[in-house]
């Protein structure tokens, strides 16, 4: 095993052994399952509606009515969900006074950070995987285009990763698990605000710029079956810029 | 093996070590003595690259601690003060990670498993987790961890804090046991530990080394002879060589203020009388005579107490032992 494997290993462990995961996981399957739900119960009445209006037999629209729904509201689920996978990665070392092991460890602080992050991802797309459940059972129902539910895992997936860096991150500057979780959510919260003063803006330079940062508008496109490249380009650059981030915050530590 | 020059770390407006420097050679065992808060963590911290220094080298095998930190870290095992284990591993899991962490692989890890485990006595607990284990354990884990991959250079911060009286021997006789192949460097604030293990002693105060030699030496300088302070007024520029020439006087140290020198003669014997009349025969003038005893434990106690304006470790001795065993003549 590699030093990176090692510390993957490591903190995926950590995950498991500890209640974190089985409860995060637990309340999230449940969130995505009873929201899968509703929004079905809701497009059936929209059916029975649109046949007694039109008389005849209306088209239900799944990939409209129940999964572009899904995923928007996966925003705020995964805002609230994620920060509390995050919060121990670099937090717990400090309490526990590990992370100057780590930090007098023949390891660089790059691959420690890329080992946790990718630790935390792994746990997160394997939730993400079990949620495949939902338009899997659907499919046996109805029909669907299935080419907007991969771009929509996409979104999810990359908002993900952008969600997990930005927690990374917040635990990277303190040694208070509670707080790197508030820092989280209140980081992913601006961000996500920000959109509305984009808005406000209107079509402004500066108003671009806002509505640009905000990850609001690039995962829309994905959830509505686009994929575009400046998408891809902002979720793969703030990742990055959020994993640079928090290398700096580590390695700021040394100095203190 | 580990040379330090001159280093320096500052928090701000706090010198945490001021101008520290001490090497060790190659299977030395060195101690490194004093009250918390003196900067020896800070020090060890620099050593195990963890931290840079604001001013200084430190050199670990040959290699800078600032530029060369990976070559560092390769050579060296770390006990901080707080053993860095994680509760979820069993005993033998934590090691085998902590071995992947530096790099081993296969046999070298299975074998190096097994040594440390053997080493500090694991064996019982090697499949239990160690969030279960108490505080001797742990701390054992802790040494097992660093003494895994064979480096050539171990640090110790306090490795026998928390364990009882069987468990801090069989510690110390480990150390014993390593030095010769390894350099080692311990912390602790336990002076018997010190004598006990240690080729040599660095006493640290304030971030200031305040005295080094072997414990051997440093009883004998400071316990097995006479001691006695002498100011005179008027001091020529080979003072001090004349003072030596006294018969039956063995040392002589020039101490602060100008003009105070501390001679140290055999132990049992009392040359006040012999200073006094060499001093008024030189007309250089007699201001203060007086002799000065303590044990290990005072010139600990007296070099650690900080001071303003103290530095010169001999005059500390004189000031504050002299306060409280004197004899003016």
């Amino acid at each position: 095993m590699t030093p990176v494997q090692a510390v993957i290993a490591k903190e995926l462990r950590g995950y498991f052994v500890s209640p974190i995961v089985y409860v995060v996981g637990a309340i999230f399957l449940l969130i995505f399952g009873l929201l899968s739900y509703l929004y079905v119960v809701f497009a059936g009445y929209q059916a029975i509606q649109l046949m007694q209006m039109q008389g005849g037999q209306a088209q239900l629209n799944l990939n409209d009515l129940v999964f572009r729904n899904l995923f928007a509201s996966m925003r705020f689920v995964l805002l609230i969900i994620l920060p509390i996978l995050t919060m121990r990665l670099f937090a717990e070392e400090r309490k526990l006074r590990t992370f100057e092991f780590l930090m007098t460890s023949p390891i660089g602080i790059n691959e420690i950070v890329a080992g946790k992050f990718v630790s935390v991802f792994l746990v997160f797309l394997g939730l993400l995987g079990l949620t495949g459940l939902v338009p899997a059972v659907l499919m046996l129902f109805s029909d669907f285009d299935w080419n907007p539910i991969w771009t929509g895992y996409l979104g999810m997936a990359l908002l993900g990763a952008l969600f997990l860096s930005v927690g990374l991150l917040a635990s990277a500057m303190t040694e208070n698990q509670i707080v790197a979780a508030f820092l989280s959510f209140g980081m992913l919260l601006i961000i996500w605000l920000i959109s509305g003063l984009g808005t406000l803006m209107g079509d402004t330079t500066l108003g671009q710029v806002i509505s640009y940062v905000s990850f609001m508008e690039h995962y829309d496109r994905l959830v509505r079956g686009l994929i575009d490249t400046k998408d891809l380009v902002y979720f793969f650059s703030s990742l990055v810029l959020m994993l640079f981030l928090t290398h700096r915050v580590v390695e700021s530590s040394r100095w203190k | 093996m580990i040379e330090v020059h001159n280093i320096t770390k500052r928090y701000g407006n706090i010198t945490a070590i001021d101008r520290v420097t001490f090497s060790v050679a190659k299977g030395e065992v060195l101690a490194f003595l004093g009250p918390n808060g003196a900067g020896k963590t800070t020090t060890m911290r620099i050593l195990t690259c963890f931290m840079p220094a604001t001013e200084g080298t430190a050199r670990v095998a040959g290699f800078n601690c600032a530029d060369q930190p990976m070559d560092v870290k390769r050579r060296i095992g770390y006990v901080p003060e707080t053993p860095p284990v994680y509760q979820e591993f069993t005993v033998s899991e934590y090691l085998t990670f902590v071995g992947n962490l530096r790099g081993m692989t296969g046999k070298a890890l299975t074998s190096g498993i097994e040594q440390s485990i053997e080493k500090l006595a694991l064996g019982d607990v090697r499949h239990r987790l160690i969030g279960n284990l108490s505080r001797g354990y742990r701390q054992r884990v802790g040494l097992a961890q660093a003494v895994l991959h064979d480096p050539p250079v171990l640090i110790l911060d306090e490795p026998t804090v928390g364990l009882d009286p069987k468990q801090i021997i069989e510690i110390r006789e480990l150390i014993k046991s390593l030095a010769g192949s390894h350099s080692v460097i311990l912390s602790t604030h336990i002076l018997p530990e010190a004598t006990a293990v240690c080729q040599r002693v660095v006493i640290i105060s304030g971030g200031r080394i305040v005295a080094e030699d072997t414990p051997d030496q440093l009883s004998a300088r400071l316990r097995h002879s006479e001691k006695i302070s002498v100011t005179i007024k008027n001091p020529p520029d080979d003072c001090l060589a004349k003072l030596q020439t006294i018969p039956g006087i063995l040392h002589v140290f020039s101490a602060q203020p100008t003009g105070t020198f501390l001679l140290e003669c055999a132990l049992g014997q009392d040359k006040r009388d012999e200073i006094a009349r060499f001093v008024i025969a030189n007309q250089w003038g007699l201001l203060e005579l007086r002799t000065i005893s303590m044990t290990l434990e005072d010139v600990f106690l007296q070099l650690t107490r900080h001071e303003e304006g103290v530095s010169d470790p001999v005059q500390s001795v004189v000031e504050h032992t002299g306060a409280a065993q004197e004899t003016t003549l």
